[in-house]
């Protein structure tokens, strides 16, 4: 089992040979394949890539969302099944790309922070759903409120409080600010810094934006059809040296459109 | 508008129902209505819907104390008055039986009769349509198939067969309406738990670690609830108009209980040469009918998700 070096002694979570197949026999779409990589206690991880390289299929497989997986996925050490159960669930929440689709537009804030916690049987509801409102810089005014009340910005905070409320070890971010405009994805990424350090979280964060990976992650992967690129950290990615064609035709293209670049780009499926 | 602002109580009570910032789960809740309230008094055809119902309301809780007669007691000398004879606005009907009276006892049943197949047929329909949608698979090829065979069938002559196997009366009638009404329910149901089964928001509690009871319950009946509702206050004539069928056919209420089907079909007899018999509980069932329908119009646009917000 190949263990990345720069992960550390003992990786938080492991995911060996993942294989993705959507559709049944005659028509299999083969979303991700073979995908292996290590994410230390404490990193930002992020996966990297275009549309359809299979970026947000290894977080749903990775979250139980999508249970047509084979390959090896370990928390901690304990390898995962299929069906995840509560204990899984309280370690692992996951932040969604759209947060007008990811709040139940009939459930106030306050029935979608203490939800949660019901099901997990927490005690002092109230004073945890106050607490997580003030850490994701909504104040108590927002608690009864529904999400059509609130902006973008506001509803992806109510968003990161629901995954935070049963105070869980990892966050699976799937590009958690594309659907926002720039100056609030500065906000929500800041937020979520600052998240990171207080609570000594470990993210997974999955985006096509390379600015927000440079931003928040200590190393990424480059995801093309399926398979991972390349692994680099985030100082090899500064220093724009990566070793593979298609990073490097990745990151010419986040630098803006230019005519003479995008005829030179080549297709690598 | 004048008149709130000359009265700080009844603005302040406003304020406090318009809020922005609701300060509690019950005053969340009373916004969410009073807005509702708000957009359904835009709608005057909505609002009338709502006054035939609330008077129907009204009418059956009151009978005993405003209807002009006893609904049972035959006159037979006073046998097939016109409306507008001395005491009876209606008219009478052939055994001398105040039709005024009979109405307005005849709401009662009519409403009885409206609120039991309300709380049985959509929430029957609900149910399997959301277990059907959310859980797929084999559950929903079963329950599907199982509705497209009561759709098969006319719902009258469907419900005529029940009735006819449990025996006549009010509540085998409704039972038989019940049993004939749900399937649409199911499918509407089906249709929304289908759209909204693979959202963000579902994906979310499901990630919380909530029971698939708890995600079909607590998330995804709310939002087909709103469709469900609009649909049975459209449905709520056509339960009204196979209620009267039954009755008329004798299969319903029976004599000499005043229900408005089995008058127009004691009426009929009579129906060229003394035409109010039949006609003055026809207009009841016809203006109850318009009441729902009208007020099912505006609620659509209320509570329906695609129309607004």
């Amino acid at each position: 089992m190949p263990i990345s070096s720069d992960a550390g002694p003992m990786p938080l979570i492991s995911v060996t040979d993942l294989d993705v197949r959507f559709g049944s026999d005659d028509e299999i779409v083969h979303a991700v394949r073979g995908v292996s990589f290590n994410v230390a206690e404490g990193e930002t991880f992020g996966l990297v890539g275009e549309s359809g390289s299979g970026k947000s299929t290894v977080l749903r497989a990775m979250s139980g969302l999508n249970a047509d997986w084979t390959g090896t996925i370990e928390i901690g050490g304990t390898r995962l099944g299929r069906v995840r159960g509560k204990p899984f669930y309280k370690r692992v929440q996951m932040v969604f790309q759209d947060p007008y689709g990811s709040l139940h537009p009939r459930h106030t804030v306050d029935r979608i922070l203490s939800e949660p916690c019901q099901i997990h049987g927490m005690s002092d509801i109230d004073n945890r759903v106050r607490e997580v409102l003030i850490a994701v810089g909504l104040g108590p005014t927002f608690r009864f409120r529904y999400p059509h009340q609130l902006s973008g910005g506001q509803r992806q905070r109510v968003a990161i409080a629901r995954a935070l409320i049963l105070e869980p070890e990892i966050l699976l971010l799937d590009e958690p600010t594309s659907a926002l405009d720039v100056s609030v994805q500065a906000e929500i990424l800041n937020l979520l810094q600052r998240l990171k350090q207080e609570r000594g979280l470990t993210f997974v964060l999955v985006s096509h934006d390379l600015a927000v990976v440079a931003h928040m992650c200590d190393r990424l992967a480059v995801m093309n059809a399926g398979r991972i690129v390349e692994e680099l950290t985030i100082a090899q990615l500064r220093a724009s040296e990566p070793a593979e064609a298609y990073t490097r035709q990745l990151l010419k293209a986040s630098l803006g459109y230019d005519r003479s670049a995008a005829a030179g780009m080549e297709s690598f499926d | 508008m004048t008149a709130d602002t000359l009265n700080p109580a009844k603005a302040g009570l406003r304020a406090w129902l318009t809020t922005d910032t609701p300060a509690s789960r019950g005053h969340a809740r009373m916004v969410q209505a009073y807005l509702g309230w708000l957009s359904l008094t835009r709608n005057p055809l909505a609002l009338l819907g709502l006054a035939i119902l609330v008077v129907l309301i009204a009418v059956s809780a009151l009978a005993p104390w405003i209807a002009p007669h006893d609904p049972l007691a035959q006159e037979l000398t006073n046998r097939l008055q016109p409306p507008g004879s001395p005491g009876h606005l209606f008219g009478t009907d052939e055994l001398g039986r105040d039709i005024l009276s009979r109405i307005i006892h005849g709401a009662s049943i009519t409403l009885y009769i409206v609120t039991l197949v309300a709380v049985t047929a959509p929430v029957v329909g609900l149910v399997i349509g959301t277990l059907a949608g959310y859980i797929g698979g084999w559950t929903d090829t079963v329950l599907m198939r199982l509705t497209d065979i009561f759709l098969a069938f006319p719902r009258l002559v469907l419900a005529l067969a029940f009735v006819a196997a449990l025996g006549p009366g009010i509540e085998n009638a409704v039972l038989a309406i019940a049993i004939t009404s749900w399937p649409p329910y199911a499918r509407l149901a089906r249709a929304e738990t289908l759209t909204v089964r693979h959202q963000d928001y579902i994906s979310a509690i499901r990630l919380q670690g909530a029971s698939a009871t708890r995600i079909i319950a607590g998330h995804v009946m709310p939002l087909c609830l709103s469709s469900v509702i609009v649909r049975v206050t459209l449905d709520m004539a056509g339960i009204i108009l196979t209620a009267a069928g039954l009755g008329f056919l004798g299969l319903g209420a029976q004599p000499p209980i005043p229900e408005w089907g089995a008058m127009i079909s004691s009426g009929r007899k009579f129906l060229l040469d003394q035409w109010w018999v039949a006609t003055m509980p026809g207009l009841a069932i016809f203006i109850v009918s318009l009441g729902f329908n009208l007020l099912g119009d505006g609620l659509r646009d209320i509570l329906d998700p695609r129309s607004g917000q």
